[in-house]
């Protein structure tokens, strides 16, 4: 009987194709919508994830809140190793803004002073060059490694190995060159221009750093290396809230709180058209078995029994649904790959979602189905004859 | 042995009636409620049709032979009386299996055929086999053959909207016959035809009563009821005559076939 359902579902639904196609779109619509909004959504989650794993594992940021009256050195990066052993290695972070000039070109950029485990700890590599040694360190010396975006913009075409940049009046060699690593939320990683951080303290004119970025000594320390750290910051400056002490972990897990919740609520706003849709559905089955009067009086006179065109109506408006929902989800899929194939993120599709369209929307299709099936199923075969 | 003897013949003799009467009515009667008004359609209405009998039911507008024809067909319960169909009562079966009842025992004609425009031909006389639940290969055979028997077995994957109102009456018929029922239940059924294909479609009736079918017409046409061999003519809801057109003004249908 379900197959004969189907048969005749079909050969109703090619009657009307147009009325059909039209029924469809709101859960195209609704379908694709939910698709490519949950696959962007993951897709972008899964990008920002992976931009913040590559700063660096274990990340832990220590940054001294001025207004509390905390104020942080160069050197107070080795107390802190000291006084916090779950970190294993440091490095203090001096940042300024900087004109650099090379030739005739300018190019204003962030200059970071630095100790060489920053490399590590920030997860950089190198394309060319040397990072900065401790030898850097100790002599002053007016060395500086660059970011692939001030290669470019001073270096365009060019070995930028061995040539000399004015930073803020400072000339600088370059040593060496990074490798790109792309930008996180906003951020460009490439845009820096790295020295010793005894040397940047003459290009920027101040000794106070920004930071201190440390490594703990493994993922399940960090979060004891954090309490830690804001425990030794607090009781040395007194103050409860002496500084932001910010690890790789609670940044991943905040992001995904936000990234997550934001797919949800798009995945909503999509379902509530998957909702529309599905009324839509009701409304043009209702019509159609209003229409169809005479026809289901003629079955039930032939011997349809109630089950029968229950079935036959229900079947109807979940192909309806279902096909709505196989283009939708086409669709959505489609649109949700070109979208992160643009963004260069890793192919969007998201399987289990589009699964769920498909189940949900057959869903739709029986819910909002059963009503007028019922209807029809009860109709009086003489009073439905007696019609049209 | 005596009892056991006696049972047998009573056994038989029931079988007997059951082949007999195809249809027997007792007292039937049909009111309809309208708001407070009680209409009575049909008041006590007795008679049987054997086997293989040809019956028209004639009577004035409004006399009742829609609502009896709907009663026999068990589209409709009756008010009051009884209703053997091949000897079942039928007003003790719940809706399904009156359901199963048409399907199995009666073959409707309608007036205004009631074919599914979205069907071909043959789809539409396979129609009453798709829900008997016969094989997809079976329903084909049996259509096939039954609108071959009515004169269309070229025109099997027209449309109806692509056949003449003759031709898609005889599709009708054809989907009557295609399940072999006990009786065929016609509702004017060239009511809505020119006089030339009325005559093609009661020619189809009278060959199927020749092949022993059991046919029920209703109808308004004095000529159609010269054909059939008993006319039940009803007025107000009761039988007012029962029995067989005098044999002087009745014309066989061969005189008619060879004219
Ligand atoms: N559904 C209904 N509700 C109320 N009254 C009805 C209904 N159907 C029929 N009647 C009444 O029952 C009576 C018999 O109607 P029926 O349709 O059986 O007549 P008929 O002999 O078939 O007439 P016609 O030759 O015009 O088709 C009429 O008085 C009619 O008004
Ligand atoms: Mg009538």
């Amino acid at each position: 009987m379900l197959r004969e359902s189907l048969r005749m579902a079909w050969r109703s639904l090619v009657a009307g194709k147009l009325r059909a196609f039209l029924t469809m779109l709101g859960i195209i619509i609704g379908v694709g919508a939910v698709i490519a909004l949950i696959s962007i959504g993951q897709a972008a989650t899964s990008s920002v994830t992976s931009q913040v794993q590559a700063l660096g594992s274990n990340l832990i940021t220590v940054t001294p809140i001025r207004s509390s009256g905390a104020v942080l050195y160069p050197q107070d990066a080795q107390w802190l190793k000291q006084v916090v052993p779950q970190i294993s290695q440091d490095a203090p972070l001096l940042t300024g803004s900087v004109t650099a000039l090379y030739g005739s070109k300018t190019y204003t950029t962030t200059v970071m002073g630095t100790t060489p485990p920053s490399l590590k700890i920030q997860g950089r590599t190198l394309a060319e060059g040397r990072y900065l040694v401790p030898s850097d360190i100790t002599f002053r010396r007016r060395v500086a490694v660059i970011g692939q975006t001030v290669v470019q913009n001073l270096f365009p075409g060019q070995n930028p190995l061995g040539q000399t940049i004015e930073a803020n009046g400072t000339p600088l060699v370059v040593v060496g060159v990074l490798k790109a690593s792309g930008g996180a939320f906003g951020a460009n990683q490439d845009d820096v221009i790295l020295t010793p951080v005894t040397t940047a303290e003459e290009i920027v004119n101040t000794t106070q750093i920004s930071a201190i970025i440390a490594e703990a000594r493994s993922s399940s320390v960090a979060p004891l290396a954090v309490a830690q750290i804001e425990a030794v910051m607090n009781h040395r400056f007194q103050n409860q809230n002496a500084a932001n002490v910010l690890s790789q972990d609670q940044i991943l897990s905040t992001l995904s709180t936000i990234t997550s919740t934001l797919t949800l609520m798009l995945g909503g706003i999509a379902g509530i058209s998957l909702l529309v849709g599905g009324i839509g559905i009701m409304n043009i089955m209702l019509v159609t078995v209003t229409e169809r009067t005479r026809e289901i009086g003629l079955r039930k006179a032939i011997g349809a029994k109630r089950s029968a065109i229950l079935l036959q109506f229900l079947v109807e408006s979940s192909i309806l649904s279902l096909i709505g929902g196989a283009i939708g989800a086409l669709l959505g899929s489609g649109g949700a790959s070109i979208l992160s194939h643009a963004l260069g993120w890793q192919s969007g599709v998201n399987g289990p979602a589009v699964i769920l369209a498909l189940v949900f929307s057959l869903a739709v299709g029986m819910v909002f189905g059963i009503w007028p099936a019922m209807r029809a199923s009860r109709l009086d075969p003489i009073e439905a004859l007696r019609q049209g | 042995m005596a009892v056991a003897a006696a049972a047998v013949a009573a056994a038989a003799d029931r079988v007997a009636t059951k082949m007999a009467d195809v249809i027997r009515v007792e007292q039937l009667q049909r009111v309809y409620h309208l708001g407070a008004v009680d209409v009575p359609a049909l008041r006590g209405i007795d008679f049987a049709i054997p086997q293989g009998q040809m019956v028209a039911i004639m009577g004035p507008s409004g006399s009742g032979k829609s609502t009896l024809l709907n009663l026999l067909g068990c589209l409709d319960r009756p008010s009051g009386g009884k209703y053997l169909l091949a000897g079942e009562d039928v007003g003790l079966k719940t809706d399904d299996e009156l359901a199963e009842v048409r399907n199995a025992r009666i073959g409707f004609v309608f007036q205004n055929y009631n074919l599914l425009p979205q069907l071909t031909a043959l789809e539409n006389v396979e129609l009453p086999l798709v829900y008997r639940g016969l094989s997809a290969s079976n329903r084909r055979r049996k259509a096939e053959a039954a609108l071959a028997s009515v004169g269309l077995g070229d025109r099997k994957h027209h449309r109806p909207l692509e056949l003449s109102g003759g031709q898609q009456q005889r599709v009708g018929v054809a989907r009557a016959l295609a399940g072999e029922p006990d009786v065929i239940l016609a509702d004017e059924p060239t009511g809505n035809l020119d006089s030339t294909s009325g005559q093609e479609v009661l020619r189809l009736f009278l060959d199927l009563h020749r092949a022993g079918s059991t046919i029920v017409i209703v109808t308004h046409d004095d000529e159609v009821a010269l054909y059939t061999e008993r006319t039940i003519h009803l007025r107000d809801g009761i039988v007012v005559s029962d029995g067989p057109i005098p044999s002087e003004q009745r014309r066989g249908l061969d005189e008619r076939g060879a004219s």
